[in-house]
């Protein structure tokens, strides 16, 4: 197969993609990028920014939204919040867990501990639609349990740019999308708040976040903006707790394979070289013919 | 047919062995002596990339299962806790997920390749049809997969295939219902597609067998489509054939570690971060990449008995392919005409793709019923009439031969222009 062919192939294939006339599906609009510490080949989570956004979740989300696959001594995590032990033993024990049953057959509650998880806000999912009328959902993979497409020519670039914060993007917008007036001709059901990147708008969330709600110690802005951005950041880290270590052993193994891919270039012309054929060698014939069928 | 092809077992203990089991007789047979055409290039690695991708789904998956739990209500968390808590579930999950994806990408790179240069020609119609029947069971185990995480995903599109089976007359709704184990996709569906999981990868190894055997049987086919004539046409298995496919596999690892450390989840669908619920469903129901054609297809028939047997018939007919097309030369290189409807082929794949990942409505259903329209003339019309009608380049005397004017050496002629570029 030729490589021009290929080429010309794919490029059919671009231009008809690109022919308009097909798109109408989103009328939300995309979510704008932002920097985050952790994108790109040599990523890391800024513990600092983990540290706010964790507040921010204690502070705010954690009334209707759960945590339940992130455990306190999740929070140690050193490529993570980086909180020291005492301090996320503090955490743990500003919660409730339920425990049990004891000696005597019976559930009890005591404070959490390093090894408990994250206790969940509602009993079950009855309770919660019984007070919001929906079932706020479990944060700890939304970052990866969110999106928004990203169109035929961008989700190339994304593959060669390593695009891969499209749910935190997508977050960060939500958290600051809300408008008070819906447009005009937009009926927003009851109980429900106008929210530009939701994909369908009408959103059961009220708005969370409102300026100076989260006390930041650490001089950072106290505005909508930067909570959204930390909180992102921070359910990008449960999403993904290993993240870290994946880039950092991705690395690695890339300089491996790059330069075994060179030496056994190298060594195949040289294996090659020896079996070269010479023309002087062949007497030449005259050229094939298949019978026909 | 180059080299000394009889194994001469060099210490005593090797040789008390060899008149016992042959097995190194036979290892030196088909992976040393063995002769390979001299020109092949490196579309021909994508049967080692297949064998090596076999063997890390084999590793990564049998790990996996010794954490993971078929059960509703813990799947889904016991996936995420080999993410969080197993030393390494996330590399090995990752490796698992996009290894699938490669897998895929690898069988379609060796089918195209197969079609463009007629490897599925006499004498090698059983060797391509081991090969449709390994598409097959990549494809229903490929499916299984995607089911076990129990996202939404996983259960929407569990529930999506095996209610196309309803589309059987008479008794459509009883097998559905057999398939469940129940009246709906549940406990007992996830236990079976589990199971049958885990087994469906040893057939795979077991026909993976068969095929090398055949493969051995009629030695490999070549860019030029012709048969190795004299020595000089071949090379050995090893060190020519291997140190050559061991540098491109390691060139695919590359794109393979690309996909796991960097974009682990670029393949895959957010939705499937969400557990399954039964009551809600998602707003786009999307198979993995590699079924999309196989999905528009399906999509492109108003009718869903039809779509149904079209999208099976679409697997099906490659199997008789070695039949369909009649002509005797083998490589597209010397089939101008072929050459031109095999890229419009690929295109019609392609796009089938794309279109499988957009909504049934609109432009979209007319175009897949064009490209579904085409993609089945061609091995129904096209190929059968083109065999007769075509006329063919003349082919080379001999492999050495195509290499050397491919070489463009002092005094040969000028290549024709279809081998320009080639690896």
């Amino acid at each position: 197969m030729s490589w021009r062919a290929l080429l010309a192939a794919l490029s059919v294939t671009f231009v008809v993609s690109l022919t308009p006339a097909f798109g109408q599906e989103h009328e939300a609009p995309a979510p704008p990028k932002n920097r985050w510490s952790f994108a790109g080949p040599l990523g890391k989570f800024d513990g600092a920014q983990l540290q706010r956004g964790f507040k921010v979740y204690r502070e705010v989300c954690a009334t209707c939204h759960g945590l339940k696959l992130v455990a306190f001594r999740n929070l140690t995590d050193p490529n993570g919040p980086a909180f020291t032990a005492a301090q996320a033993s503090v955490i743990a024990a500003e919660y409730k867990v339920q425990d049990g049953p004891n000696d005597q057959g019976e559930m009890y509650e005591r404070t959490g501990r390093l090894a408990d998880y994250f206790p969940p806000p509602f009993p079950n999912d009855q309770a919660a639609r019984a007070r919001y009328n929906a079932v706020p959902p479990d944060l700890s993979v939304i970052a990866k349990a969110r999106g928004y497409e990203r169109g035929f020519p961008f989700w190339v670039l994304d593959f060669a740019t390593q695009y891969q914060e499209h749910g935190v993007d997508y977050i960060t917008a939500l958290l600051q999308g809300y408008e008070n007036k819906p447009p005009a001709g937009f009926t927003l059901p009851p109980g429900s708040f106008y929210n530009k990147y939701y994909p369908a708008h009408a959103i059961a969330m009220p708005p969370p976040l409102t300026d100076g709600r989260v006390d930041y110690t650490d001089g950072s802005p106290m505005k909508v903006e930067q909570y959204a951005k930390d909180i992102s950041a921070f359910l990008m880290w449960t999403a993904e707790p290993h993240l870290v270590q994946r880039k950092r052993v991705g690395l690695q193994i890339f300089t491996f394979l790059i330069v075994l891919a060179t030496l056994l270039y190298f060594t195949k012309k040289k294996v090659w070289h020896a079996v070269e054929l010479h023309p002087e060698e062949l007497t030449p014939r005259p050229p094939l013919e298949y019978p026909r069928r | 047919m180059s080299g000394n092809s009889i194994y001469q077992p060099q210490s005593a203990f090797m040789r008390w062995l060899e008149r016992r089991l042959p097995i190194a007789g036979l290892v030196y047979s088909s992976f040393v002596a063995y002769p390979t055409p001299r020109n092949l290039n490196y579309w021909w690695t994508f049967g080692g990339i297949l064998t090596f991708m076999l063997g890390v789904q084999l590793v990564t998956g049998i790990v996996l299962a010794m954490h993971y739990t078929p059960h509703v209500d813990f799947a889904f968390n016991s996936v995420e806790q080999i993410m969080r808590d197993v030393n390494y579930g996330w590399l090995l999950r990752y490796l698992h997920a996009n290894g699938a994806s490669m897998f895929f990408l690898a069988a379609y790179v060796h089918m195209f390749r197969g079609m463009y240069y007629g490897s599925y020609k006499e004498p090698r119609e059983v060797l391509w049809i081991l090969g449709v029947i390994l598409l097959l069971l990549m494809i229903m185990t490929g499916f299984m997969g995607y089911v076990l995480p129990w996202g939404q995903m996983s259960f929407w599109a569990a529930t999506v295939i095996t209610n196309l089976f309803s589309a059987i007359p008479l008794v459509g709704e009883s097998v559905v219902t057999w398939l469940w184990g129940g009246y709906a996709v549940g406990n007992p569906t996830l236990n079976r597609f589990y199971a049958l999981h885990y087994l469906l990868p040893f057939v795979i190894v077991g026909v993976v067998v068969l095929h090398i055997w055949a493969l051995h049987m009629v030695g490999q086919n070549n860019p030029d489509g012709i048969e190795p004539v004299t020595e000089r046409d071949t090379v050995a298995f090893t060190p020519y054939a291997t140190i050559k496919d061991t540098f491109l596999m390691i060139v695919f690892c590359i794109l393979f570690a690309w996909f796991v450390f960097y974009i682990p989840n670029f393949l895959g669908h957010p939705d499937n971060y969400i557990p399954a619920n039964p009551s809600v469903t998602p707003t786009h129901i999307v198979p993995e990449w590699y079924y999309l054609p196989f999905y528009a297809i399906l999509r492109a028939i108003p009718n869903k008995l039809l779509g149904v047997v079209a999208l099976g018939a679409s697997i099906v007919i490659l199997a008789f392919l070695p039949w369909l097309d009649t002509s005797p030369v083998r490589s597209a290189r010397y089939r101008p005409l072929y050459r031109q409807f095999f890229w419009l082929f690929f295109i019609v794949c392609v796009g089938l793709g794309w279109l499988g990942s957009k909504p049934p409505e609109g432009a979209y259903v007319l175009i897949a019923r064009i490209f579904t329209a085409y993609y089945f003339a061609y091995f129904l019309i096209i190929l059968p009439v083109l065999g007769r009608v075509e006329k063919t380049k003349p082919l080379p005397a001999s492999i050495s031969q195509a290499v050397l004017s491919q070489g463009i050496p002092v005094g040969a002629p000028a290549p024709p222009p279809a081998a320009v570029g080639k690896a």
